[in-house]
């Protein structure tokens, strides 16, 4: 559907867009406030940046936020993407309504529901809640994210590339190895990083699961926003904008790179 | 090929095994659990509910177990009016949001569709990228700008369209458009997906024989958009209901979302069986749209198209 975009469409592009970016624009502009008001403009200073770095607390909680991501989104990747397999390739196993369902529900469930019954499940078992339970609980949110990825991506290729290799006798495991694995690649790269961002983000999950001495960036940040705006708070924040949208151009440029070669190939492989 | 990909092997079994015992056990299970509590009652004891499950006295602590399982907590729900006002307001909220959501977002989404293929990847990928940078955040952000001293008032006071600063913080204002705002690319990526995908002739056939733009696009284009639509403002409207965080900062503290209260009866009151009630009725009122959803989801994904 490519018949020109009429002026209306434009506008509200435009708007839409305008939306999106205003207030975070403003978020970031005012971490270089010199003036500790927020409408009061004080000209440009890195003075919030300098106080972070002092501030041990926060640093403690950002350093726990990332061993945390990274962990469960590697375990996420794992899990998410044997599920999408299973999802994708293994037709009618049995279970399989229970296990589709198991791997929906998640991404619409409320946090809160989520959050209270892995608690629950902690106490009614004698867990000794903190940094483990914490990754626990991400990765069961966020591998249900990284197989509707990696599944879409499963469904959307040629399957005849899987086909041909094993009818000329390639065994299913390497067959998976050599011709699918790099052609979902992509999609698991993806994947991980939006279970990494995901875990990053997200208060009310780690709240219920979290211990003493697991204190998660978001938890941190929270509990500061409560007592209402701080100057170093907006500096923590367009940290983080600066570390995703970094991390963003980067992968997109990656996969435009990969993009473009593999369109070389199929090129070279038609002449 | 049907029969290999049917016949699953050892290792198959594995590769299903493993995904779906994770997910029993931490997704399923606990809500079992869930059940349970919100039966029991309330107790000044580590944890803080009674009876306690006692696998060591057997089939006899088993009968004692379920005799003093009680629905106090579900008759507390039913009839103290804070929790059924609660549920209402939710409701209210992610249904308000909803259809603000498909008025900012299907433009949004239409327009994108429109513009030239070369920009589209680009304007996706700007839609996506606030969604990757922290929800707490973009909360904040508006915290900045809707507060007294805020940005808001000061433009508004500035440009003389108000004489006094409004309070817009800690008010349903505010929860809107935290919300609207939040779930703006849940709401725009799904009917995205769905417009780009619309077969173009058919709006030259609808042209070709006369039809005018408007009625070309309510006849045709909006019909075939429907499943995106669906799958948009469930996306938004299931977690919106049992939304914590946005109604936390930026609402007012008369009526307070569903979200808000359990947290409240598990934080604050530390009342553990009245917040697994509150959890398991959440449940049953979300247990439609979440079937719904999951039938939307397995169409788009396992029917190949």
């Amino acid at each position: 559907m490519q018949r020109g975009a009429s002026p209306f469409n434009i506008v509200a592009v435009a708007l839409g867009l305008a939306f999106l970016y205003l207030p975070i624009a403003i978020l970031v502009v005012f971490s270089f406030n010199a003036s500790r008001l927020v409408t009061l403009w004080g000209g440009w200073s890195l003075t919030w940046y300098r106080e972070l770095l002092h501030d041990d607390a926060v640093l403690e909680a950002a350093w726990i936020s990332l061993r945390v991501a990274s962990l469960s989104a590697t375990a996420a990747t794992i899990l998410g993407t044997l599920a999408a397999i299973a999802l994708a390739r293994m037709g009618r196993f049995r279970g399989r309504l229970l296990f589709s369902g198991m791997i929906y529900a998640p991404l619409v469930m409320p946090e809160v529901i989520t959050g209270l019954s892995l608690l629950l499940l902690f106490v009614a078992f004698n867990v000794d809640r903190g940094f483990w339970t914490i990754v626990i609980a991400h990765t069961t949110l966020t591998m249900c994210f990284v197989t509707v990825i990696v599944q879409s991506r499963l469904v959307g290729f040629d399957r005849g590339l899987e086909e041909a290799a094993m009818d000329l006798g390639c065994p299913p495991f390497k067959t998976f190895l050599t011709i699918t694995l790099p052609l979902i690649a992509p999609a698991i790269a993806a994947g991980w990083m939006l279970a990494f961002s995901l875990s990053l983000d997200d208060l009310v999950i780690a709240s219920f699961t979290t211990g003493p001495g697991a204190t998660t960036l978001p938890i941190r940040i929270y509990s500061e926003v409560r007592m209402g705006v701080k100057p170093e708070i907006n500096a923590v924040c367009t940290i983080m904008i600066a570390v995703v949208a970094l991390g963003t151009i980067a992968a997109s440029l990656m996969a435009k790179r990969g993009a473009m070669r593999r369109d070389r190939e199929a090129l070279g492989a038609q002449v | 090929m049907a029969s290999r990909a049917d016949k699953p092997t050892r290792r198959a079994r594995v590769i299903v095994l493993v995904p779906y015992l994770w997910l029993g056990l931490f997704f399923l299970a606990p809500f079992a659990i869930v059940l349970k509590i919100s039966l029991s009652q309330a107790a000044l004891a580590q944890p803080p509910y009674l009876p306690v499950f006692d696998l060591a006295a057997g089939w006899a602590g088993l009968k004692e177990f379920a005799a003093q399982l009680s629905a106090d907590s579900f008759k507390l729900l039913a009839s103290d009016p804070i929790y059924l006002l609660s549920y209402f307001k939710s409701l209210e909220v992610a249904a308000v949001s909803t259809a603000i959501l498909i008025l900012i977002g299907y433009p949004l989404a239409y327009g994108i569709a429109r513009t030239a293929r070369a920009w589209q990847p680009l304007l996706v990928m700007a839609i996506i990228l606030p969604f990757w940078t922290s929800f707490l955040i973009r909360i904040y952000a508006w915290i900045n700008i809707l507060q007294r001293d805020g940005l808001l008032n000061e433009v508004l006071l500035r440009l003389h369209v108000i004489d006094a600063p409004v309070a817009w913080l800690s008010s349903d204002t505010a929860i809107y458009i935290g919300v609207v705002y939040s779930y703006l690319p849940f709401m725009v990526l799904p009917l995205y997906a769905t417009l780009e995908k619309m077969d173009e002739s058919l709006l030259e056939a609808a042209a070709d024989l006369g039809c005018p733009r408007w009625k070309a696009f309510w006849l045709v284009s909006f019909p075939l958009s429907l499943p995106g639509l669906a799958a948009g403002a469930l996306l938004c409207f299931i977690p919106i209901v049992g939304e914590f965080v946005i109604p936390d900062l930026l609402g007012g503290s008369e009526t307070l979302m569903i979200g808000q209260t359990l947290w409240t009866e598990f934080f604050s009151n530390r009342d553990w069986p009245v917040a697994s009630a509150i959890a398991i009725a959440l449940l049953l009122l979300l247990l439609v749209p979440i079937l719904f959803y999951e039938r939307l989801q397995q169409r788009s994904l396992e029917g190949g198209r």
